[in-house]
């Protein structure tokens, strides 16, 4: 056990997964991944559909095996151990997977069976997690009647009912309205305040936002960075940005070949990256002085698209800053592009 | 292997079941038109007939039974002895199309329809091994094809007995022959058909393909069961042990063999031969 910066001290990760690769037929469904999940944090793994998120939740309950690379899961590999790892997690997957045709209370049951579940008192836990999610009242009714909202409660219910240390979610939200997508999202939050370590995947980024203790930013089955929300930011997104409007915007272009500013663009509104937000004072006394009519001055906090967006922007670009997504050559993408790009780089040496 | 969760998964499945009335309807209407219906019409038909010709006619169609089975046959007069011989012998098929049907049914969709349903990443994730998953399916699939076919037998004593019975003088039914094919054969008859049935729910992508590939699977089982059935009920009692323990000994290597089928995997329906 290390201490971190705070002095705090750091728990090893409930989840490492190194240089994880995993083939789907023909398909690469993970690819060198590489992340770890600190214990009593929420960590979202962040992607477009088919980044590996679902593959990456199903390695490490051991419910898929690959062949490629290390995973340790409360320190054993899930692959080889997999029964002592399996009871110690909760997982809501994409599709709530329940019986239908089993009633509310008999879907817990079998969970609560099939967990261990001790008999003495099974009856009340089934109870009080229903009641936690709000789906009590339904509990004796059919699950084929439910609305996707009350799937989505009584998958969290099943997901809890055990008492899990590590909690999995796949696109817990997906099919909900926002009410009810807030509601859930609220929950999950509360169960980090018990001491769980939760792992939530989405393609959202607006869900997870705030709520996300640590991100995995996915692509193509791998990682493409990991950290807290901030330290991606300092590193991804290093450059305050205020966000001006004037009466008469054009006026404000002047502040492109300004001191300490180290970007502008003007759409709607402009966006002006400085060196320091120490700035913001001196550019807003010397527009004022050049009788600039200011009518918005708001300094802008990145958001996780932002960042997002950010890292993808990165991965994408070779040295020239140029788009990788675009072939240099017909049928030239991928690892082939890089190589030809860097080919470029040497010759334009 | 934890045996109680095994017996979670059959209990489970089991409760589906009853639930689905569109399930079990169909299968009592089965059991009944093979145990009841069939045979009393058939049996009210020889024993109330008035045209004794016809009787005659069918009671010398007996001769052409096996020599062991033709010394079984009791009664006096041709009514009895066709009755006795329709009751115990021509309807030994009941006994195996009803629990090999009604089982393969419900064994075709019972993984490919975790996949199908999303459960199977349920499953997939849960601390049950493959084997108690396996397992507790193939008793799931068993029990409501045996258990009709032991409510049908006993309801079908009942019904011979009442209506052949005076004819054969008393009660005559079942035979030992009739025990040993009940609680012997026909079991690893119905394991062995459920343990390859079982294996093409988990390896075919839809419940309909299931279906289709056990229909072809279980026709020809049920022909052979049928077969194997009918010499254990011609021949001596000593051939029904024979033919019943043969049985047992292929079932058990092919139940063996079924565990492997069911993986993680095929339940979350991302195997790469699913």
């Amino acid at each position: 056990m290390t201490a971190t910066t705070s002095g705090q001290p750091l728990l090893p990760p409930v989840v490492s997964l190194r240089g994880v690769g995993h083939r789907f037929g023909d398909v690469q469904a993970l690819d060198d991944l590489t992340f770890d999940v600190p214990a009593n944090r929420i960590t979202v793994l962040l992607g477009p559909n088919g980044a590996g998120k679902t593959t990456a939740i199903r390695s490490i309950t051991g419910a898929l095996s690959p062949a490629v690379g290390e995973i340790s899961v409360f320190g054993t590999d899930p692959r080889g151990e997999g029964d002592a790892v399996r009871p110690r997690c909760g997982v809501v997957s994409a599709k709530p997977a329940l019986y239908d045709r089993l009633s509310g209370y008999d879907n817990l049951l079998y969970s609560a069976q099939l967990y261990g579940v001790a008999k003495a008192g099974m009856r009340e836990k089934i109870v009080a997690a229903a009641d936690r999610f709000g789906i009590l009242d339904a509990l004796d009714h059919q699950v084929g009647g439910y609305s996707t909202g009350m799937k989505t409660r009584l998958a969290l219910s099943r997901s809890v009912l055990h008492d899990p240390d590590l909690l999995l979610f796949d696109e817990p939200t997906s099919g909900l309205d926002p009410e009810s997508s807030q509601a859930v999202l609220d929950l999950i939050r509360e169960m980090t305040d018990d001491g769980k370590t939760v792992v939530m995947c989405t393609h959202l980024l607006a869900e997870a936002e705030g709520l996300a203790d640590h991100v995995v930013v996915m692509e193509s089955g791998t990682a493409l960075c990991t950290g807290t929300p901030e330290d991606l930011t300092a590193r991804y997104l290093p450059a305050a940005t205020v966000v001006l409007d004037a009466e008469a915007p054009d006026q404000l272009d002047r502040l492109a070949h300004a001191t300490g500013v180290t970007g502008y663009d003007r759409g709607d509104v402009a966006r002006v990256q400085l060196d320091g937000f120490g700035r913001v004072p001196d550019l807003i006394l010397a527009l004022a002085r050049d009788g600039v009519r200011l009518t918005r001055v708001e300094p802008h906090v990145p958001t996780l698209e932002d960042l997002y967006f950010a890292v993808r922007r990165e991965r994408h670009q070779d040295s020239f800053g140029r788009p990788v997504d675009e072939p240099l050559a017909p049928g030239v993408t991928g690892p082939e592009h890089t190589q030809a790009a860097a080919q470029l780089e040497r010759t334009a040496r | 292997m934890n045996w109680k969760r095994m017996w979670v998964v059959v209990r489970t499945d089991l409760k589906q079941l009853v639930q689905a009335r569109d399930y079990w309807v169909p299968m009592v209407l089965l059991g009944a038109l093979f145990f009841l219906v069939v045979p009393a019409i058939l049996l009210l038909t020889i024993t109330k007939i008035g045209n004794v010709e016809i009787v005659n006619q069918i009671s010398n169609t007996l001769k052409v039974l096996p020599k062991a089975a033709q010394s079984q046959i009791r009664g006096t007069s041709p009514e009895g002895r066709t009755s006795f011989a329709l009751a115990v012998f021509l309807f030994a098929p009941v006994a195996v199309v009803v629990p090999l049907t009604i089982s393969t049914a419900v064994g075709a969709a019972t993984i490919v329809g975790e996949r199908e349903r999303g459960t199977g990443e349920f499953l997939a994730h849960s601390p049950a091994s493959a084997r108690e998953i396996y397992l507790g399916k193939l008793i799931a699939s068993l029990v409501p094809g045996y258990v009709t076919t032991i409510v049908g037998f006993g309801l079908y004593s009942i019904l011979v007995n009442v209506i052949a019975g005076p004819e054969v003088g008393g009660w005559f039914f079942p035979t030992a022959q009739w025990w040993v094919l009940m609680f012997w054969v026909i079991p690893p008859f119905l394991a062995f058909t459920l343990s390859l049935v079982l294996r093409l729910s988990a390896k075919v992508k839809s419940t309909a393909a299931a279906q289709q590939a056990s229909g072809l699977v279980s026709l020809p089982l049920i022909m052979v069961a049928y077969g194997q059935s009918s010499g254990a009920l011609f021949g001596a009692q000593v051939s029904g042990f024979v033919v019943g323990a043969v049985a047992w000994a292929i079932a058990i290597v092919s139940l063996t063999r079924g565990v492997r089928s069911v993986t993680r995997a095929r339940l979350l329906g991302v195997a790469n031969e699913v």
